[in-house]
This record gives structure tokens, C-alpha cells and sequence, in this order.
């Protein structure tokens, strides 16, 4: 495990390099065929619907796969993380259109641990709002 | 109806053997629009001192949730997934997966409770190579949705 971020060059507050991820009906099908979930909430409209749904929503599984590559993209090695958890609170609605949604992601150090290790939060949004809550990794630093 | 207590602390047999693939690894960071070269080319992963290309963190889920399977479409317990949300999600890994992987899930019932009509269901599953060694646990909460009344 290699981290190319050391534990001596961060603070309580270091900003990670945020970043957003576009997400259209197109990522959603490939999404579900690599993942192997398909429920039909995440590619029928007419279906998302009928559960009360306002449109298609995405996976929250993509939603946290996008979100966790701020931290790796910043530690490096994925293997860095040693913890990530999330709580989805809001789906993400994405239209049939060629646009799609956007779902953007800041992240910074909350706290310094043992063992080389710190906790970074991360806050994920799509159209203004909080799509992932108590989102927290824990990363092992160089 | 909500679900009963007695099932809380149920372990359910380990699933069979799942077979990590590279090409599944890719296949799943390409849908993830991810280009980390640990995921794809085995000389970068081996930069980082892994044997093999390793998978992105939330790769499992496709195993531990299948996992979870037993426990959803248990008849005894009795949950309605068609009224089921993923509510909350979280790993803590011992090692990430990698390819060439063999690795097989315990699924647990962790807790049961009842809010408001709603039946939330938290299953820990346990993820272990073929030599028996630790790699991940994995906590998924699902909500089922109070059904309305008829």
C-alpha cells in the first residue's frame, strides 16, 4: 500500500480536489450490466414511476462508486481506504435527455487518526441537493 | 406486519466461491468512468505492491449483496422487497479484492427494527478468500416502505 499523500502534509481542513461526475441514462445501463442490478427503477421510466418515483433514478451504489474516486484519485492506491460508508438520502433523478444529471463532490480531512490514518467527509450533491449523508472514508496515508 | 425479532443474530450458510475477474474489474471501472490504472493494468497495481489489478472499493457490493439475496428472499422472514431502499451502505476492508480472487460471503442478520411502519433490515456480510483469510465486511440497511393499508 502506497499512498502518494503523506500523513505529515495534511490538516484538520484539507481540501481534496473536488470533482463531479456526469451521469445519463447511457452510464446507468452500462452501470447496471458491470454491477449486475437491474432493477427496472434504474432504466424505466415508466416503472420508476409507478412506485412513486419521479423519474429514472440512479444507483446509489454508482453514486458512491463516483464519490470514493475523490479519495483514491487523491491517495493514489484505492487500496489506501481502509473504511467508506454512506447513508443515501436523496435519489438521483436522471432524465432522458442528453445531459443527464450531475452529481459533484467535495471532500476534506476531518480528523487525524492513529496508525497513519485520517477520516475524510465528503459531500456529494445533485441540482442543490444532499444525495449522500454521513459520508466518510477512512484513508491510510504514507 | 413487522418482521420478527427472533431472526436478529441469524447467520446464513457462505455463499459458493465467486470468481474475481480482470475483465470484470475493467468492466466495471469503465462503467464507473474510472481510469485508475490499478484497476486495469497489473504492473501499476504491483507499483502499489498488490499481486494482481485490484477492484474499486464498492466493487463487492455486487457479491455481498447477492449474498444478502438469502436473506431477502428468505420465506420465513418474510420482507416485501419490492418496497425495499437501500438506505445506508459501508465497508471496512482488510485488503481490497483483486483478480484471481475466489471469495465466498457470510451474510448476518445484524439488527431488525420498526419505525413507523417501516421494516429496516441490517445485514453484515463477511467476505473471506479462498485461504480462509479476511478481506472485507460489508454493513447494507435496507428499508421496506410501510405497505398501504387494503
Amino acid at each position: 500500500m502506497t499512498a502518494k499523500i503523506a500523513y505529515a502534509d495534511v490538516e484538520v481542513g484539507t481540501e481534496l480536489p473536488a470533482q463531479s461526475f456526469p451521469v445519463t441514462r447511457a452510464t446507468l445501463v452500462r452501470y447496471a450490466g458491470a454491477s449486475g442490478d437491474f432493477n427496472p427503477i434504474h432504466y424505466n421510466e415508466r416503472f420508476a414511476k409507478e412506485v412513486g418515483l419521479p423519474d429514472v433514478i440512479a444507483h446509489g451504489m454508482f453514486t458512491m462508486a463516483e464519490a470514493v474516486r475523490v479519495v483514491t484519485d487523491w491517495a493514489g492506491d484505492p487500496a489506501a481506504v481502509v473504511e467508506y460508508g454512506v447513508r443515501f438520502t436523496k435519489p438521483v433523478v436522471v432524465p432522458d435527455d442528453d445531459k443527464g444529471a450531475l452529481i459533484e463532490v467535495t471532500a476534506k480531512v476531518a480528523a487525524k487518526l492513529d496508525d497513519n490514518t485520517v477520516r475524510v467527509d465528503l459531500i456529494a450533491t445533485c441540482a442543490g441537493q444532499k444525495v449522500l449523508g454521513m459520508s466518510r472514508a477512512v484513508v491510510r496515508l504514507a | 406486519m413487522a418482521l420478527d425479532q427472533s431472526f436478529v443474530g441469524r447467520t446464513y450458510p457462505p455463499t459458493e466461491p465467486y470468481e474475481v475477474g480482470r475483465e470484470k474489474i475493467r468492466e466495471f471501472a469503465e462503467a464507473v468512468g474510472d481510469t485508475n490504472p490499478a484497476y486495469r493494468d497489473p504492473e501499476a497495481a504491483k507499483a502499489y505492491g498488490h499481486a494482481d489489478v485490484i477492484a474499486p472499493p464498492t466493487f463487492v457490493f455486487s457479491i455481498t449483496f447477492r449474498a444478502a439475496g438469502q436473506v431477502v428472499e428468505d420465506p420465513q422472514l418474510g420482507l416485501d422487497y419490492s418496497r425495499v431502499v437501500h438506505g445506508d451502505q459501508k465497508f471496512a476492508y482488510t485488503r481490497p479484492v483483486r483478480a484471481g480472487d475466489r471469495l465466498t460471503v457470510t451474510s448476518t442478520i445484524e439488527a431488525i427494527k420498526s419505525m413507523a411502519g417501516n421494516d429496516i433490515l441490517d445485514i453484515r456480510g463477511e467476505v473471506h478468500d479462498a485461504s480462509g483469510e479476511h478481506v472485507v465486511s460489508a454493513w447494507t440497511k435496507l428499508v421496506a416502505r410501510a405497505a398501504e393499508e387494503v
